[in-house]
C-alpha cells in the first residue's frame, strides 16, 4: 500500500532534526493561523496563488528563494558548527550520516533552489517590463514552471522529516549514488527533485525566449534590448541548451536505480565517468546561468548611479554571449584529475583561462561607466561594489585552478570550495540582492529602509571575507572538502575564523529580514509616488509603482538603448494618450496549482515506490493539462474607462509628489 | 487575433504585441521545446555512442538485431510522417473529414511501430537480453526506448487531436496544436532514422 514508506522513515530519534521540523512546524502554523485570522485565503487564492501575471509570479518566486535561503544557509551554519567543533579528534554534533545529508542538501538548495528562483523571479518582474511588453509570451505556462519548482522543493523539504536525503554531494557521483552504495531513498529525493525543477526551468527558459523575439515593444531592435534582459537571454539559451542533459544524466541514473540498467555501475561496462561528464556538461553553464543575470543587473545599477549611460552596451552584450559560449567549452576542468591526458587537460585549461578575457571586458566596461560620474551611494551601489573586489579575486583563483598542474594539488580541497563561494555569492548573490533592493520600489511601491541595507550589506561582505578567506589557507593546508571531523592543530583557527564569519553573515541575513519588515511597517514613509525612484534609464521606470497589471497602458516607442532616459531628454515620458485601446489580457488559472500539486504526488510515490499512487499522480498531470487546453474561458479584455481611471489616478500621484518634492 | 500559422513568421514582432497564445508564438515556443528535446536525444546517443562497446557477458549488436523487421517498422513510422503531412494540407483546406482520415491512418502506422518496438523489446527481454545484462543493452533499451516514449506520447496526443477535431472543427487554434503535433511528429522521425542508422545498421555492419 506505501511502497517502501513506514513510519521508521521518521527520524524521532535524531533531536537534531526533530527539533528543525518542530520549528519549522510551528512557524509554518502561525503563518496559516495568522492567514486565517485575518480572512486573506481568498485574497491570497485569487490574487497570487491562480495568477498568471508575470510579476506576481516573480514574486512568489523570490519568496520561494528567500524561505530556501534560510533553510541553506541554517545547513552551512550546522556545517561551520560541526567543523569548529569537530577538531583535534573531537566528533562534533553530527554524525557522519546526518552531517553527510547537511552539506548535500545545503549545495542543492542553495544552487538550485535559492540561486535559480531568486534569479527567475528577478527576471520574472523586469524583462517584460524592460522590454515594453505587458506579459511573457505564455502566461500560463510561467505559471506551471512556478509550481513545478514549488513541487521541487517540497520534495526537497519532505526529505527532512519523511526518510532522508542524499549522502553523495550536490554532484551525485556514481557509483556512490548507485543502488548499491546508497540504497536507501535519498538519492531518489536529489533526482526527482531535480528533474522536476529543471523541466519547469527549461519551459521558462524557452517562454522568457519567445518573450524577448517576439513581444518587444515597436522599435526596439534586439540589440537595443537592456543589458538585464540581454543578459537573462544569454541565460535562457543556456538553460535551453545545457538543462536536457542533465534530465538525461539523472534519467539514466534512475534508470540504473530502479529497473537495474547499467549506465554508470561499476559492473556489466557502466561508465561512472560518463555521468561526471554529463553532469558538468550541465553544470559548468548552470554557473554562468546564475551570474549572467547578475552582471545585467550590475550593468544596471552603476549606469543608473553614476547617472550616465552604460559603457559599453554592445561590448557587454557580446562578452556576455561569448561567456555564454565559452562556458560550454570549459566542463572538464572540474575533473582534471580523473585521467584524460594532458593535452585534453592542456584544452580545457585554456578554454577555462579565456573566459577571463569576456569578464575582463565586462569589468573595465563598470569601471569605465563610473569614471568621471557621480556616483550615489545607495545601498544597490555597494553590492555593485563589493562585488567588483570580491568576484574579482574569486575570478582570479579561478584562472590559477585553470592550470591543471595547480588543480592537481588544489582538487577538491577547501580552496575550491573558498574558489567557488567566492564567484557565486560575490557574484551572483551579491547581484541578486543589488536587484532585489534596486527592483523593490519598482513591485511595491516603496523602498526598502536604507540603513538596514546597508548594515547588511556590510555584514555581508565583511563576513564573506572571514568565512571564505581561511578556506584558501586550509586548502593550502591540505584541508579536503566534505571532511566530517578533522584532527590537524594547524587547521584549527582558520576553521574558528570561518565559523565567526558565517556568524557575521546570520547577523547580515538577520539585517535583511528586519529591513523587510521594518520597511514594510515605514511604508508609507518609505512612498515612491513617481515610479522612477532612481532616475532610471530603462522602461520599467516609466510605468506606476506597483505597476498596473497590464503594465503598459499604451505600448511604447523606442528609439534608444536607454528608452526612458530618451524620452526624459525629448520631453515626450509621461506624454497623455488621446485614447486608450482596450488591453487583452490572460485570465487567471489554478491549473498550474493542480499540476504542481500532482507532480508532488508523483514524485512522492517515484520516491518511495508507492505505485498506485504514481499512476494517481500521472493521470492528474495528464487530466489537469486537458481540462486546461479545453477551458475556453482563458481571458478578458480590460476596457478604456478603467485604465483612463488607473493612469489619471497614477498622473496625480506623480504630480503630487513632484510638488511636495 | 488575425494572425494565422501560415504566414505568422513573417510578421513583425511588434504586431504581435497584443496577442496572447497567438499562433506563431506558441509554434515558435514549441520549436525551441523541440530543440530542447533534441539534446536530451543527442545526450542518449552520445551515451550510446560511449557504451556501446561494452556488451559486458550479453551479445553484441549483430547478433540480436534483425534489420528486416526493423526496415518494417522504419517504413511505417515513415509513411506516417507522409501521412500526416497530408492531413495538414486538408487541414489548411479546411476538410474536416480528411483530415480525420488521415490522422487515423498516421495514428495506425504509429501504432504499428509502437507494436513492432515493444514486441522487440519483449523478445529480446525474454531470450534473456534485457537492459540489465550489459551497458549496451542498457544504452540501445535507454535510447530507443526515450524514442519510443516520445511517439506513443504522440499517439495520445493524436487521439485527443482527433476527438478536437471531430468536435470543434478546424479553428485557428485546433490548426495551430495540429501544427505543434505535426513538428513533433516529424521530428521524431528525423530522430529514428539517426537511430536506425547509428544503433541498427551500424550495429549489424
Amino acid at each position: 500500500m506505501f511502497g517502501k514508506l513506514t513510519l521508521d522513515a521518521i527520524p524521532f530519534h535524531e533531536p537534531i532534526v526533530m527539533g528543525a521540523l518542530g520549528g519549522a512546524g510551528l512557524i509554518g502554523l502561525l503563518v496559516l493561523a495568522a492567514i486565517t485570522k485575518y480572512r486573506k485565503w481568498g485574497y491570497l487564492w485569487t490574487e497570487w496563488l491562480t495568477s498568471v501575471d508575470h510579476k506576481r509570479i516573480g514574486v512568489m518566486y523570490i519568496a520561494v528563494a528567500l524561505v530556501m535561503l534560510l533553510r541553506g544557509f541554517a545547513d552551512a551554519l550546522m556545517m561551520r558548527t560541526q567543523l569548529a567543533m569537530a577538531t583535534d579528534g573531537a566528533m562534533g554534533v553530527f554524525p557522519p550520516s546526518h552531517y553527510d545529508q547537511v552539506f548535500t542538501a545545503h549545495g542543492v538548495i542553495m544552487i538550485i533552489f535559492m540561486a535559480m528562483p531568486f534569479m527567475t523571479g528577478l527576471m520574472n518582474i523586469v524583462v517584460p517590463q524592460q522590454i515594453g511588453a505587458r506579459d511573457v509570451a505564455f502566461p500560463f505556462l510561467n505559471s506551471l514552471s512556478f509550481y513545478l519548482l514549488v513541487a521541487a522543493a517540497a520534495l526537497v523539504n519532505l526529505s527532512l522529516g519523511v526518510g532522508n536525503f542524499a549522502r553523495t554531494g550536490w554532484v551525485a557521483y556514481p557509483p556512490l549514488a548507485e543502488l548499491a552504495f546508497s540504497p536507501d531513498v535519498g538519492v531518489d529525493y536529489y533526482t526527482w527533485a531535480l528533474q522536476i525543477s529543471g523541466i519547469g526551468t527549461t519551459l521558462t527558459a524557452v517562454n522568457f525566449l519567445v518573450t524577448v523575439l517576439r513581444m518587444r515593444a515597436p522599435g526596439m531592435k534586439l540589440m537595443q534590448m537592456p543589458i538585464f534582459t540581454w543578459t537573462c537571454t544569454w541565460a535562457n539559451v543556456l538553460i535551453v541548451a545545457s538543462f536536457p542533459i542533465l534530465t538525461g544524466a539523472l534519467a539514466m541514473l534512475s534508470l540504473d536505480r530502479y529497473l537495474d540498467f547499467h549506465f554508470f555501475t561499476a559492473e556489466a561496462g557502466g561508465n561512472a565517468m560518463m555521468y561526471l561528464n554529463l553532469f558538468w556538461a550541465w553544470g559548468h553553464p548552470e554557473v554562468y546561468i546564475l551570474v549572467l543575470p547578475a552582471f545585467g543587473i550590475f550593468s544596471e545599477v552603476v549606469s543608473t548611479f553614476t547617472g550616465k549611460r552604460l559603457f559599453g552596451h554592445t561590448s557587454m552584450i557580446i562578452a556576455s554571449g561569448v561567456i555564454s559560449v565559452l562556458g560550454f567549452m570549459v566542463w572538464l576542468h572540474h575533473f582534471f584529475t580523473m585521467g584524460s591526458g594532458a593535452n585534453v587537460n592542456a584544452f580545457f585549461g585554456i578554454a577555462t583561462m579565456v573566459i577571463s578575457v569576456p569578464t575582463g571586458v565586462k569589468l573595465f566596461n563598470w569601471l569605465f561607466t563610473i569614471f568621471r560620474g557621480r556616483l550615489r551611494f545607495e545601498v544597490p551601489i555597494l553590492w555593485t561594489l563589493g562585488f567588483m573586489v570580491t568576484f574579482t579575486i574569486g575570478g582570479m583563483t579561478g584562472v590559477l585552478m585553470a592550470v591543471p598542474g595547480a588543480d592537481f594539488v588544489l582538487h577538491n580541497s577547501l580552496f575550491l570550495i573558498a574558489h567557488f563561494h567566492n564567484t557565486i555569492i560575490g557574484g551572483a548573490v551579491f547581484g541578486y540582492l543589488a536587484g532585489f533592493t534596486y527592483w523593490f520600489p519598482k513591485v511595491f511601491g516603496f523602498r526598502l529602509e536604507p540603513k538596514l541595507g546597508k548594515a547588511a550589506f556590510w555584514f555581508w561582505q565583511i563576513g564573506f571575507y572571514f568565512a571564505f578567506m581561511p578556506l584558501y589557507i586550509l586548502g593550502f593546508l591540505g584541508m579536503t572538502r566534505r571532511l566530517n571531523h578533522t584532527n590537524n592543530p594547524a587547521w584549527d583557527i582558520w576553521l574558528y575564523v570561518a565559523l565567526f564569519g558565517a556568524l557575521l553573515i546570520a547577523c547580515g541575513i538577520g539585517c535583511q529580514l528586519l529591513q523587510l519588515g521594518v520597511s514594510i511597517w515605514q511604508r508609507k514613509k518609505l512612498v515612491d509616488q513617481t515610479g522612477d525612484p532612481w532616475n532610471g534609464h530603462t522602461l520599467e521606470w516609466s510605468i506606476p509603482s506597483p505597476p498596473p497589471s497590464y503594465n503598459f497602458a499604451v505600448l511604447p516607442q523606442v528609439q534608444d538603448i536607454d528608452a526612458f532616459t530618451d524620452m526624459k531628454e525629448k520631453g515626450t515620458a509621461y506624454a497623455k494618450p488621446a485614447s486608450y485601446a482596450p488591453i487583452h489580457m490572460p485570465r487567471n488559472t489554478a491549473a498550474g496549482v493542480w499540476i504542481g500539486g500532482f507532480t508532488l504526488a508523483l514524485g512522492f510515490a517515484l520516491i518511495w515506490h508507492i505505485w498506485w499512487l504514481a499512476i494517481v499522480g500521472l493521470v492528474g498531470i495528464v487530466g489537469s493539462m486537458l481540462a486546461r487546453a479545453y477551458d475556453d474561458d482563458r481571458d478578458f479584455y480590460i476596457q478604456p474607462a478603467e485604465i483612463e481611471a488607473t493612469e489619471r489616478a497614477a498622473a496625480e500621484r506623480r504630480a503630487l509628489a513632484a510638488t511636495s518634492a | 487575433m488575425t494572425s494565422s500559422v501560415s504566414h505568422a513568421n513573417a510578421a513583425p514582432a511588434a504586431h504581435e504585441h497584443e496577442h496572447h497564445d497567438s499562433g506563431s508564438q506558441t509554434v515558435l515556443g514549441f520549436w525551441l521545446y523541440l530543440m530542447t528535446d533534441c539534446i536530451l536525444f543527442a545526450t542518449a546517443f552520445a551515451s550510446y555512442a560511449v557504451l556501446y562497446r561494452n556488451i559486458a557477458t550479453g551479445p553484441a549488436g549483430h547478433e540480436i538485431f534483425e534489420l528486416p523487421y526493423v526496415a518494417v517498422e522504419t517504413a511505417a513510422l515513415l509513411l506516417s510522417s507522409l501521412t500526416y503531412g497530408l492531413a495538414m494540407i486538408c487541414g489548411h483546406q479546411g476538410k474536416r473529414q480528411a483530415v480525420l482520415g488521415w490522422l487515423a491512418v498516421t495514428f495506425a502506422f504509429g501504432a504499428v511501430f509502437i507494436g513492432m518496438e515493444v514486441n522487440e523489446f519483449h523478445k529480446l527481454i525474454a531470450e534473456g537480453h534485457g537492459p540489465n545484462v550489459s551497458a549496451f543493452l542498457s544504452a540501445f533499451f535507454g535510447l530507443v526506448g526515450l524514442h519510443g516514449l516520445h511517439v506513443t506520447a504522440g499517439l495520445v496526443w493524436m487521439a485527443v487531436m482527433m476527438l478536437e477535431v471531430a468536435r470543434r472543427g478546424l479553428g485557428e487554434r485546433t490548426l495551430v496544436r495540429l501544427s505543434c503535433l505535426s513538428l513533433f511528429w516529424h521530428f521524431l522521425d528525423i530522430v529514428w532514422i539517426c537511430v536506425f542508422t547509428i544503433v541498427y545498421l551500424k550495429g549489424v555492419l
